[in-house]
């Protein structure tokens, strides 16, 4: 059943990207939607019999690499961990493959679309059922060259383009981390298979490990490395400038990949390794810090943007970095919580802006918007379901999850876990506040756009609107249904050993905060509710006012802190400017000059000499001749025995 | 049949100079015709001789580490024609077979002139090639490895660019100078120990500090043929003035023979002075891949760039090799298989373009997944597998090399690495102006997607990187015990780990913590 759920999404990948063309479009989308969507079906099987089953797999496909000591397989690891993912990465992957079918409707180019999906579907599966570090790693690249492909499906336009090449190199600089990982572990450990690491992770504790000429701690080394990998694909904080521009990508991408599954696959890789993070008390310190940092960035950046899309991409790397700061605080089970719910909610706000887009005609300017309600209604109710789901709206699925998360930071005494407390208090607020400017913006008040959109603008076709009520009903399910068993009393027989925390597991300690602690998240969420509609519902002038008195906080907030620009001068135009000087000076000035050009215009010039001595004229060959007969006659008198005289 | 199976090698050598003499002997009124017969003969040769390497694949015993299908003949004095193959060499050989007739092939369209000599000089390339691979004797190997470069030579100086005479030169007289100081080194080796037997001479122990100077004049023709930098400069003026097969073959196979040299001869013959000067191989290495990577950022010539790409490659092959551990030394050979495929279809495929607009600047080029899309997407695969992407060749072979450097030294790695990220910025960079943008030039519009010519011979090479990817155990298992044979004579200390592991026996340890700390799992 396993070998099913991960390659059927292969096979519709394989068929449509070599037939595409000839079997149809119409072909294509069906198929490759149908075979995911069995997928789909079998992982929740899969979910219940592994979750709720207490059973465990390990399923061996085909070896793969064997060079010394050094072994590893195409195999799968099925625990509740990889039974969560299934389920989210298949369920999400359904029903982005239908939403493109009316999405994508008007694109020539579907069946490279659709396979690209199941491309990527199939790689985000490998990544989580991988039973060691490699096929992870193959998995982690597999979906980093689909989000590639995605990012730049539009491949006319110059900004999909670059936004892909930044995607997959900024991607590469955390994979130059996570590899350095994979080999510190395989020197460590002799293995990088995770049943033997996590065995024998409590041995290598005091194990101190030669990193750069220095010996440092081993285990906070390796974690540290690994969470390299984790920041660059989850887009933490200096590794995030990627996110927002694979926004270029068709919105159902961003919905699947950027927003779901890809980006969480760093929080998935934490948590698969919480039992060596949990020897490493440094290195979850650094996860605690850089994860609440991102979330607050992140925050402040989504409070200003205008681009619908760009506001949640904001949004998921701010959320991301909740699930980070949990896993720091050891409090995995709430992570993954919040990953679980997040894809729903997030994945329906993404596909909900892809309606509301399709609405008006590819308008993506929420400045440009307004008053879409009129048009599409049910898009309206179900984008607001999203939005009370991320901003924590009691009993939705994110007041489950994110106010777990809070409470862990607030319980927990490890490092940096009251900062995070502080700083993940500060962006619910400021999560309530843009998630309210969206949807006000979007759609109450007058219509903003010119009227050619406006009397063309209708709602969605069902089959865009039908994975919508779907994950609407994630959206408000997922939290009350899933809570008890993922951070509730049931936590430790539905994990069933996937996740390692050790003695004082601190949400038990988070069930029971003070209430002042427990409501604060609340009381942020609904102060952004009240001051988002009192700036974009009743006195629509105030966010103009504030950017002008504030302007130089806005423009740094607009233009993301600066940090393109920062990296722009600190490593793109460098690069360049090295290449060419490496080129031009070192190669072509300094090795060919004295090397192969400079011996041959020394030959040259030698020879040059030695042709001048053959002037051709006799008298010049006899003057020659008659020294040399004189200079060979005194050797010879020289050298004559002087005993014979 | 016993005579065919006891001379197999030999036969592997034989067929293409046999080929060679019947398209010698083809005439024809319509020249048109003789062409047609020419390139037919050429190609049933070289398929031919694949088929005959496949059956020295599949006769290999993958558990000795002795040398297979030897053959010896007194040849004069005391030098022998001797060959044979082992698992590091026999992958090779049969790498070489592999990538002719896909050469042959690609020069159907694009060499109208002097056919008759391309062909015959391409023949005689693969038995040169392959004799440098087989050879068991240094003698008959110096003459195998000086010998590959005259047809070379004139494959570049021939049917090459505008600037052949200078690049030919340049090709010429950078790789012979280097060879000089090996055959003034094999003459000393010669003298010293009155033999010319590449297995005698691995077993020869030679005083250390004659060893530093020994390995040093191998080095020199080794690292020219690699190349390594700073001696790499004669690579990017060979690649753009050579035609498209030449291109193929000389990143294919001739960039192996540095390689396979150091394996063959440095690491067996000196193994001190190769621990010894590891640290300069390093130094070089990392410079070649992360200052070749940054020269390939800016390349405006298509065919300079995946020159440059290459050096690169080859940086992390010697890494691997240097690091002399399995991981390192698998890996390298891996690497240069991986690489011999992959540069080779890259070359192919500038190849494909440049047959259609007769230019290789990258400018000219642009939005060619609109009109071209079956080219683009091979051109996409084989730009991944040249990154490194998990699940094509190029992965396994650079990762195996990381991983060993690790073992050896981090530093190394960490190095070396930089030139992940670089690869991946260069070359999607390439992707991006060449294969994707707007279709906006009248005459690249005009160019038709791939033939079926051209997607038989790109179909073997899309084959091989994803079998390599996924499977490369099929490629590994030959190779294992030859290395394990090679490190564990030559370099016993060299697999020690270099991290303090608990001191404690495992089984002592594994039941301590299981009761010291019990973890809690929820």
């Amino acid at each position: 059943m396993y070998k099913f759920i991960v390659f059927l999404p292969l096979i519709g990948f394989l068929i449509t990207a070599l037939w595409g063309r000839k079997i149809g479009e119409r072909t294509s989308q069906l198929l490759t939607s149908s075979l995911v969507s069995v997928s789909a079906v079998l992982s929740w099987m899969a979910f219940v019999d592994v979750a709720f089953g207490h059973n465990q797999y390990s399923i061996h496909v085909l070896s793969w690499v064997t060079s010394g000591t050094l072994e590893f397989n195409w195999a799968f690891r099925i625990d509740t961990l990889t039974a969560v993912m299934l389920v989210v990465v298949n369920s999400v992957s359904a029903l982005v493959h239908w939403y493109s079918m009316g999405y994508m409707h008007e694109d020539p180019d579907t069946p490279r679309f659709f396979s690209y999906l199941s491309l990527f579907t199939f790689a985000m599966l490998m990544l989580v059922t991988a039973d060691n570090l490699v096929q992870m790693f193959f998995g982690w690249e597999g979906v980093g060259l689909a989000s590639y492909l995605l990012i730049g499906f539009w491949f006319k336009k110059p900004s999909a383009n670059a936004a892909a090449i930044k995607a997959f190199v900024v991607n590469r600089v955390g994979d130059f981390g996570f590899s350095l990982g994979i080999f510190a572990v395989f020197v460590l450990f002799g293995t990088v298979n995770f049943a033997d690491i996590f065995a024998n992770a409590g041995n290598y504790q005091e194990a101190k490990l030669v990193f750069l000429g220095q010996e440092y701690h081993a285990l906070t080394v390796i974690c540290l490395l690994l969470f390299v990998g984790a920041m660059g694909k989850s887009a933490q904080l200096g590794l995030h400038t990627w996110l927002p521009d694979a926004m270029e990508g068709p919105t159902p991408v961003s919905a699947l990949i950027h927003a779901a599954t890809m980006v969480t696959a760093g929080v998935f890789l934490v948590a698969r390794f919480s039992p060596v993070f949990q020897y490493a008390p440094d290195a979850l310190a650094v996860v605690t810090v850089v994860g609440a940092a991102t979330a607050f960035f992140a925050a402040t950046v989504g409070l200003v943007q205008n681009d619908i899309k760009r506001v949640i991409a904001y949004s998921t790397c701010s959320q991301l970095g909740y699930m980070f700061f949990a896993l720091g605080v050891s409090a995995y089970g709430a992570a993954i919580f919040h990953l679980f719910t997040h894809a729903f909610f997030k994945a329906l706000l993404f596909l909900g802006a892809g309606a509301v887009i399709h609405t008006m005609h590819h308008e993506q300017d929420m400045r440009k918007m307004g008053g879409v309600r009129k048009f599409a209604p049910l898009t309206f109710i179900f984008m607001t379901i999203g939005t009370l789901a991320l901003t924590g709206f009691p009993f939705t699925a994110g007041f489950y999850s994110k106010d777990m998360i809070l409470e862990a930071a607030y319980a927990s005494h490890s490092f940096g876990s009251s900062f995070a407390y502080v700083l993940g208090v500060a962006a619910a607020f400021m999560t309530s506040f843009y998630s309210w400017r969206l949807a006000f913006m979007t759609f109450t008040g007058e219509c903003r756009a010119d009227e050619e959109t406006q009397h063309h603008a209708h709602e969605s076709p069902w089959i865009m609107l039908f994975p919508l009520a779907v994950l609407s009903v994630g959206a408000i399910a997922a939290g009350f249904v899933f809570a008890e068993y993922f951070v509730g009393h049931e936590r430790e027989a539905f994990w069933n050993g996937s996740l390692v925390t050790f003695a004082g597991d601190v949400l038990d300690e988070a069930h029971h905060v003070s209430g002042a602690a427990k409501w604060a998240p609340t009381v942020m969420m609904v102060l952004g509710f009240l001051l988002a509609f009192q700036m974009y519902v009743r006195r629509t002038d105030i966010p103009a006012k504030v950017a002008e008195t504030w302007d130089g906080l806005y423009a740094f907030l607009l233009n993301k802190w600066y940090f393109d620009e920062l990296y722009n001068f600190l490593f793109v135009r460098p690069a360049f400017w090295l290449g060419r000087v490496f080129w031009k000076r070192g190669d072509e000035q300094t090795i060919d000059g004295f090397g192969p050009n400079g011996v041959s215009s020394a030959v040259a010039a030698i020879a040059a000499r030695a042709r001048k001595l053959q002037s051709g004229y006799v008298y010049h060959y006899a003057f020659a001749m008659i020294i040399g007969l004189a200079l060979a006659i005194t050797w010879f008198m020289a050298q004559s025995p002087a005993g014979t005289h | 049949m016993t005579f065919f199976e006891g001379h197999l090698l030999s036969w592997i050598m034989a067929v293409p100079l046999i080929g060679a003499l019947v398209i010698m002997m083809i005439r024809h009124q319509d020249s048109e015709i003789e062409a047609r017969n020419i390139r037919s003969v050429a190609l049933l040769t070289t398929l031919a001789t694949f088929l005959l390497s496949i059956v020295l694949w599949t006769g290999f015993d993958s558990s000795t580490a002795d040398f297979q299908f030897v053959e010896r003949v007194n040849w004069f004095g005391a030098i022998n024609y001797y060959v044979g193959v082992d698992g590091i060499s026999m992958l090779f050989v049969v790498l070489t077979a592999f990538l002719m007739p896909i050469v042959v092939l690609a020069a159907y369209g694009s060499v109208e002139r002097r056919v008759k000599e391309y062909m015959v000089a391409f023949l005689v390339l693969e038995t040169l090639m392959v004799g440098v691979f087989a050879s068991l004797d240094i003698f008959l190997f110096y003459v195998f490895f000086e010998g590959g470069l005259i047809p070379m030579y004139l494959l570049i100086g021939v049917w090459g660019g505008v600037n052949r005479i200078y690049a030919a030169f340049k090709f010429f007289l950078y790789t012979l100078l280097g060879s000089v100081l090996m055959l003034v080194a094999v003459l000393y080796m010669f003298v010293e120990t009155g033999t010319t037997d590449i297995p005698l001479l691995m077993q020869a122990h030679f005083d250390p500090s004659v060893q530093t100077w020994l390995w040093l004049a191998f080095f020199a023709s080794f690292a020219v043929k690699m190349p390594m930098w700073p001696v790499h400069t004669w690579l990017p003026d060979a690649h753009v003035q050579a035609p498209t097969g030449g291109s193929v073959i000389l990143a294919g196979v001739l960039l192996k023979m540095g390689g396979y040299g150091f394996l063959r001869f440095s690491l067996p013959m000196f193994p001190d002075a190769s621990q010894e000067f590891a640290w300069l191989v390093f130094g070089l290495s990392i410079v070649a891949v992360i200052y070749t990577s940054l020269v390939a950022l800016v390349q405006e010539d298509v065919k300079k760039l995946i020159a440059y790409s290459s050096v690169a490659h080859m940086g992390f092959v010697t890494i691997g090799i240097f690091v002399l551990n399995t991981n390192g030394v698998e890996g390298a050979i891996f690497q240069m298989l991986s690489h011999g495929v992959v540069s080779g279809a890259l070359f192919l495929c500038i190849g494909v373009i440049y047959d259609r607009l007769h230019t290789r600047e990258i400018s000219r080029y642009g939005g060619l997944a609109i009109n071209m899309k079956v080219y683009a997407t091979l051109f996409v695969i084989f730009s991944m597998a040249s990154v490194g992407l998990p699940g094509t060749s190029g992965f396994v072979g650079e990762f195996l090399v990381l991983n060993g450097a690790y073992t050896y030294n981090s530093w190394v790695a960490f190095g070396a690495a930089f030139g992940v990220i670089l690869g991946a910025a260069y070359m999607l960079y390439l992707v991006r102006r060449l294969v994707f943008g707007e279709l906006d030039k009248d005459d690249v519009r005009a160019m038709p997607d791939l033939t079926l010519r051209e997607k038989l011979f790109f179909l073997p090479l899309v084959a091989a990187v994803f079998w390599m990817g996924v499977y490369p155990n099929s490629f590994l298992d030959p190779i294992h015990v030859s290395v394990a044979n090679l490190i564990d004579t030559k370099f016993p200390a060299a697999e020690a780990p270099m991290v303090d592991a608990p001191a404690e026996t495992v089984t002592e340890t594994e039941t301590a913590t299981e009761e010291a700390s019990q973890p809690v799992h929820h």
